[in-house]
């Protein structure tokens, strides 16, 4: 009598369905956020980056300088906005955030182009912020070269078409590695997954508890596995219609490519979903309200951000943060979902991130069924 | 001998932390029986309901609930009893057809479309099946749980205070169906705080801060509490009324119409009171009667309520 029954797993699926579809604000929230937070994070990685404020810290002058920096300019990325006088200076501009660059030209730099001694100018770029100064950064090799070619006339005519007379420096400040666009978009994936599945779930259960529902449930002779399957089945397929949503928006709005295998994707995904879901199972089974329930599902949220490698680059991370970040699901999911949209991986590329997943889950689904009381105690 | 009880728990007991919310309560439950499980707000009848059928672990004590034991064999208590809890616990945000389906599934019955429609001919919400259970009035809901956990036909009920906050009109109805019920060979354990459903029942069991006062068939209460009554009505009853509530010798003053029942548990003393007021006041009417399940009712709840006084004095 204790075994897996069908029909009461089928009835907790059928009255689940059947709730969620009345419940037209959870409803509305499980489609909307995706979009949001992809309208929110897109807006944040397609901010034109123009006429970024910059400073200017002339050592020297000169036909070569002012054609720098004249090309700067016309580029539309660089609004120079004054001069600073020593580093100092330029530093603090950048730390107040009143500046997103400093472009230093150094003592003698004429001079030096003219023997031939390839001087550098230095660029220092706010790193902070790096979505904003990227493709400024990006962009800056380009202009000054074609620059340097319209003023290399007279004098310097013998360097056209050779390799630059002074190369460019950028140097990023505060944070030394910077996140590209194409890389935040389905990174934010495994966010947006993991936020809403945990949430829904541990609420869906917590509701039980909390309407007093669930004293009839457990008076019933349902057990723990025909509830959990039974609850997590059709958040399941909200994961898709998400999915489904985020792929159609990333397309259109941020023309992130999707290289790879779509079968390798499909299986990332079910299994990600899965041990959110479940994840959030375990959540319910730790709390008695709904409100607690968010707080803690909005807790496994900032790990998740933090230290999954979808805010800073995994290796760049101590030792430590590595150790809790691989033992968090959307770890392994960014790399899949990177490796598959944008490195075009297959499936044998992504076998061990499904592994880490399915180990991960297995742990939180063992632990949740012990959790899960058949009793009011 | 236990082949005729539905329910019989033995030294019964929970703590919810560090308090003894059911202390170490025996009980009974003949099968077929309409069994009353009174007592005052938390004394611990539902509390006790529910480690009865498996919902609760008892910390200690132990017992067997249609034969299975209460601690190890809760799945097969599950399938053979109906629960109806305190609260209404059917999904609001499901219409009340669902809500009888969903039951049905739950206890794997076959014919499922048949028997819900049975249970919506029954309840006499035929054309209302489609209407959410959340949109019912108080009485409605009440009739739709007892349906709910009814459908499975099981030999044992277990209804918590079923009928708080129902019209009377309503609570006289569903009596009538746990009547109907209990001639089928069903059995009933019902808790209550309302007298009038008390003397309904052929078994009572009270309990109160979690101890079992007193119990056994329904007409035994009386004399097991051990009242004296007597009846007396005339004129001004009301500056009687004061006078005997101000006796000490008196342990109770009921009003039942025009009429006032004075009770005692010492016999001697009472008689001494009402000879005294026969003779010094003619114009009333004396009787002494045999004391009844009312009387005793209203006997054990104010003592309960002096209990809980003295505790709650001795604690602070
Ligand atoms: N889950 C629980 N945790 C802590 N205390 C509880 C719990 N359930 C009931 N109680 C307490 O136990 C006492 C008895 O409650 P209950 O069994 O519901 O009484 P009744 O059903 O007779 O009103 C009350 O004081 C109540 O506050
Ligand atoms: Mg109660």
């Amino acid at each position: 009598m204790n075994i897996f029954s069908l029909a009461r797993f089928g009835a907790v699926l059928a009255k689940e369905f059947i709730q969620m579809r009345r419940d037209r604000l959870t409803f509305g929230m499980m489609i909307g956020i995706p979009i949001v937070q992809l309208l929110l994070f897109g807006f944040a990685i397609n901010t034109d980056p123009h006429n970024l404020p910059t400073l200017v810290e002339m050592a020297d002058d000169g036909p070569v300088v002012r054609a720098v920096l004249t090309g700067m300019e016309t580029s539309d990325y660089f609004d120079f906005q004054g001069i600073v006088y020593g580093p100092e200076e330029g530093d603090r501009a950048l730390r107040e955030g009143s500046a997103n660059f400093v472009v230093v030209i150094p003592p003698d730099f004429e001079r030096d182009v003219v023997r031939g001694l390839s001087p550098e100018v230095l660029v220092s770029a706010d790193g902070s912020d790096p979505i904003a100064v990227g493709t400024a950064v990006g962009a800056l090799s380009g202009i000054v070269e074609t620059a340097i070619k319209q003023t290399l006339n007279g004098p310097l005519a013998s360097y056209a078409g050779s390799p630059p007379p002074f190369s460019v420096v950028v140097h990023r400040q505060f944070n030394p590695e910077s996140l590209s666009s194409v890389n935040t978009v389905p990174g934010l994936l495994a966010v947006i997954l993991s936020m809403t599945m945990t949430l829904i779930t541990a609420v869906a259960i917590v509701r039980e508890t909390e309407r007093g529902t669930m004293e009839t449930l457990l008076a019933t002779p349902v057990n723990a596995l025909e509830v959990m399957l039974g609850k997590i089945l059709p958040y399941v397929f909200v994961g898709y219609i998400q999915t489904g949503v985020f792929l159609i928006a990333a397309e259109i709005l941020f023309d992130v490519p999707f290289l790879g295998s779509g079968w390798a994707f499909f299986a990332g995904f079910n299994i990600y979903i899965v041990v959110n879901l479940a994840l959030g199972f375990l959540i319910s089974t730790l709390v008695r309200t709904q409100m607690q329930a968010m707080q803690l599902s909005f807790f496994t949220i900032l790990p998740t951000i933090l230290l999954s490698g979808f805010m800073f680059p995994f290796a760049g991370m101590p030792g430590w943060a590595q150790a809790i970040g691989t033992a968090i699901p959307a770890t392994h999911y960014l790399r899949i979902v990177r490796k598959v949209m944008l490195k075009g991986a297959e499936m044998a590329d992504i076998a061990g991130d499904l592994r880490a997943i399915a180990v991960i889950g297995a742990v939180i689904v063992l632990i949740s069924l012990l959790r899960y009381r058949q009793t009011l105690d | 001998m236990t082949d005729d009880l539905a329910v019989s728990v033995r030294g019964l007991t929970k703590i919810f932390s560090g308090k003894t919310v059911v202390d170490a309560v025996d009980m009974e439950v003949p099968k077929g029986a309409i069994y009353g499980f009174l007592g005052p707000n938390g004394s611990g009848k539902t509390t006790t309901i529910r480690m009865m059928c498996g919902l609760l672990t008892p910390d200690g004590g132990e017992g067997r609930t249609l034969g299975h034991d209460i601690r190890k064999e809760a799945r097969a208590i599950k399938e053979n009893v109906g629960y109806m809890t305190q609260k209404f616990s059917l999904y609001g945000d499901l219409t009340i057809r669902e809500n009888l389906d969903f039951m049905a599934r739950m206890y794997r019955m076959k014919n499922r479309k048949q028997v819900v429609d049975e249970t919506l001919r029954d309840l006499g919400l035929e054309g209302r099946g489609d209407q959410l259970a959340g949109t019912l009035s108080g009485g409605w809901k009440q009739r739709l749980a007892l349906a709910a956990c009814m459908q499975h036909k099981p030999r044992l009920l277990l209804l918590d205070e079923p009928t708080a906050g129902v019209d009377p009109k309503a609570r006289r109805d569903f009596w009538d169906e746990i009547r109907r019920l209990s001639k089928q060979g069903v059995t009933v354990l019902v808790s209550t705080h309302y007298m009038d459903e008390a003397v309904q029942c052929d078994y009572i069991a009270y309990i109160a801060y979690g101890k079992k006062l007193i119990d056994g068939p329904a007409r035994d209460i009386p004399h097991k509490v051990g009242l004296t009554t007597w009846r007396v009505d005339g004129p001004d009853l009301i500056p009687l009324e004061d006078a005997l509530r101000a006796d000490p010798r008196v342990q109770q003053v009921a009003r039942f119409g025009a009429q006032l029942h004075v009770s005692s548990t010492d016999a001697k003393a009472l008689d001494d009171v009402i000879a005294e007021w026969k003779k010094k006041n003619g114009t009333h009417h004396w009787v002494k009667k045999e004391a009844e399940l009312e009387e005793a009712f209203i006997y054990l709840m104010a003592n309960s309520d002096d209990n809980f006084g003295q505790t709650g004095k001795r604690a602070s």
